[in-house]
């Protein structure tokens, strides 16, 4: 994981050279487990994103064929949500980036030599854990309706025109995407600054590199494993968020993201083949954009 | 932004009224301390003396609570670690793991912009014969070679003063032999300031040309290494610089050259010269190497102190010399240092001996005996244990 990414190829422990039937054996559930609820899922999934219509059933009546044009459908007909999604996915982890960076090197560097307060400040950013991410969404939307009081109060001082909304906008579903994925960038982040020694920092100062360089050439560079966990965490729920950018929470009618559509068409047009290839659009590039990120930061013990 | 170009020489280094006080317990009580260009000087003292402290406000780590850092002359108190010409070459050497060793050794010059900072890394690691690993990454050298690059790293930016934060701590002892020769060659070579901090009295005699010996804070003495050990000023400095035989007593007897103190029954002759206080009751010593050992009663006794008889509680062989601990009644234990010229041990435990050494030999502290008390020998754990319970029921006896 990502603590061994500074490890060296022979700092690693040799794999046991004697085959072990135990070994196997212990492995057994797990991979029956993967088998059931992963392999099978995904095969099927496959299939029926491959399913064309049958030609004299009702709606939502589908039979297995061969049918890639579906893939060529959805990308004509959600082009745009397809964009959306991993442009706010991409704009929600930047965000939570610049916001945990800093809480995450305060609490694992500055706050080191007062441990309770360290344990507090980490408790503060598990804490909206204890309560069920829809409930802290629904009253996100509370507060930031067109009746709520922040609301009123920024149109009472003209910040907001008359006609301005907040939720239902690209910023308001951007925000609800930083706001839940904070907890997941924060964490991996700390993890890599707790154990980051300060004695390089010094070094680097007593080597004529002022606090920005040394920040940008020593600090960054040793909290990379935690920024490329913290922002695989953020990223990839992210772009298939469908919870957010719904309409019955801080969405509107032009912020809808992949997860949406396919919720949409699985559960209300009943499109069960466009569902399933959308769901695979989206693995696969979450999968070349995690690759290609992954070699480019050198940190591919990631994975 | 940095000095764009290497220092021409070393650089004074001059610290004024420095103290620092932590939360709790004052580090430093006050400095003076001027370093000359060029020298190779040693801050030499027990662990807690103060003197990392001292190296850090150099380097601009710390910040003085009091009192000024002057480098060539010029005030750096308000400046900071990037801004100095001044290069640490740290306890745990502080390589960045993520930068191969060039990387590391050419991260100062580019900070600083000096063109062709690669070719000069690599003429600094050719320096310290590492030159093959420079793609290396620090944690696949061992940890010479690691001290080694940490050395290069420094010294390649040519600071005006160089900081050695007791580097060759995690050496075994023949690599710290060479790196101990390879310092001192480096340093001649390039004529730079070095400050090198250390617990290790034998590392600073045999590298510095002037040792300070700090304790609790302050400068106990300061001098070439060999005036240090053969005048000690205070039981601090004569026990941690060497092992030293110390007796207290009263003045008994002064001539224009030479004082007698009687110390348990014992007369002990300083000369006047080597003698920091003529007056009163004062404490004397000689070093051990300097004894000898008697099986019979010496005869000529003229321009030598001798006491005896005593006897040997414990002998131990390392080799080149046997040291002998003598019990001489009044005085106390007594160590000798005898070169093993013979073969091997010439007296055994409980045999009666005398034991003499040259009035030249002696020196006299400039301690006030009543107020430090005899320094705990380091060799004998009841003797520190007796120390200890001294000190507490005196203590007790304060309040």
């Amino acid at each position: 994981m990502a603590f061994a990414a500074f490890a060296t190829a022979e700092a690693q422990p040799q794999a046991p050279k004697k085959k072990s039937r135990i070994a196997l054996f212990l492995l057994l559930p797990g991979i029956l487990y993967l088998v059931l609820f992963f392999l099978t899922p995904l095969i099927s999934l496959v299939l029926t994103s491959l399913q064309a219509p049958s030609e004299f059933g009702d709606i939502g009546v589908y039979e297995y064929a061969f049918n890639w044009q579906n893939y060529v459908a959805v990308v004509e007909s959600y082009l745009p949500h397809i964009l959306r999604s991993f442009g706010y996915a991409l704009a929600a982890t930047v965000f939570a980036l610049l916001f945990s960076y800093p809480l995450a090197y305060f609490i694992g560097v500055k706050a080191r030599r007062w441990p309770l307060l360290q344990s507090l400040m980490l408790v503060l950013v598990i804490a909206p854990f204890f309560i069920s991410f829809l409930l802290r969404t629904l009253a996100w939307k509370q507060l930031l309706s067109d009746e709520s009081f922040v609301i009123t109060s920024l149109k009472a001082l003209s910040l907001m025109g008359p006609d301005d909304h907040f939720t239902g906008t690209p910023f308001a579903v951007i925000f609800g995407l930083t706001y839940n994925f904070i907890p997941f960038m924060t964490l991996p982040l700390y993890s890599a600054l707790e154990r980051l020694d300060t004695r390089y920092l010094e070094a680097g100062s007593d080597l004529y590199a002022n606090p920005f360089t040394v920040f940008r050439k020593i600090t960054v560079p040793l909290s990379m494993p935690g920024i490329v966990a913290g922002t695989l965490l953020t990223f990839i729920p992210a772009a298939g968020d469908y919870i957010n950018a719904s309409r019955d929470f801080l969405g509107g009618p032009d912020t809808q993201m992949m997860g949406n559509v396919i919720e949409a068409n699985f559960l209300v047009l009943q499109n069960y083949p466009a569902a399933a290839a959308l769901s695979i659009i989206l693995m696969a590039v979450i999968l070349v954009i995690v690759g290609i990120y992954v070699k480019r930061s050198g940190t591919e013990d990631l994975l | 932004m940095a000095v764009r170009k290497f220092a021409e020489s070393g650089a004074d280094l001059e610290l004024v009224g420095i103290q620092k006080r932590f939360p709790g317990f004052t580090a430093i009580e006050e400095l003076n301390l001027t370093i000359p260009a060029g020298s190779f000087f040693a801050l030499l003292g027990p662990s807690g003396c103060g003197k990392t402290t001292t190296l850090r406000l150099v380097a601009g780590l710390e910040e003085p609570t009091n009192g000024r850092i002057l480098i060539g002359g010029k005030d750096v108190t308000g400046t900071k670690s990037h801004q100095r010409p001044v290069n640490t070459v740290f306890q745990s050497y502080a390589l960045f793991p993520h930068m191969t060793i060039i990387e590391n050794v050419a991260f100062g010059l580019k900070r600083r912009r000096i063109g062709d900072a690669v070719a000069k890394a690599h003429e600094a690691l050719r320096l310290v014969e590492l030159d093959h690993l420079a793609q290396r990454k620090p944690q696949q050298l061992s940890g010479g070679q690691q001290q080694r690059v940490a050395l290069a790293r420094a010294i390649v930016n040519r600071p005006a003063l160089l900081l050695l934060d007791e580097p060759l701590g995690a050496l075994d002892l023949k690599l710290r032999r060479q790196m101990q020769l390879e310092l001192k060659t480096i340093q001649e070579e390039v004529g730079l300031t070095f400050l090198h901090v250390t617990h290790d009295q034998e590392e600073a005699m045999t590298m510095a040309d002037t040792v300070a010996v700090m304790n609790k804070g302050a400068i106990e003495q300061m001098g070439a290494p060999e005036v240090l050990y053969e005048l000690p000023r205070t039981s601090f400095v004569a026990n941690f610089l060497g092992q030293s035989n110390l007796f207290t007593g009263r003045v008994v007897d002064t001539t224009s050259a030479a004082i007698t103190v009687a110390a348990g029954g014992q007369h002990i002759t300083v000369p006047l010269s080597r003698a920091q206080r003529h007056q009163g009751e004062i404490t004397v010593g000689v070093r051990p190497e300097k004894v000898t050992l008697h099986v019979d009663a010496p005869t000529d006794t003229s321009d030598r102190n001798v006491l005896g008889p005593g006897r040997i509680i414990d002998v131990s062989f390392s080799g080149v010399s046997t040291q002998y601990i003598v019990d001489i009644p009044g005085a106390g234990a007594v160590v000798v240092f005898a070169q093993n010229i013979g073969s091997g041990p010439v007296a055994g435990v409980d045999s009666e001996v005398w034991l003499s050494w040259a009035i030249d030999h002696g020196f006299g502290l400039d301690d006030v005996p009543s107020e430090t008390g005899r320094f705990p020998a380091d060799d004998s754990t009841s003797s520190i244990a007796a120390q200890r319970r001294e000190d507490l029921v005196s203590e007790l006896e304060e309040n």
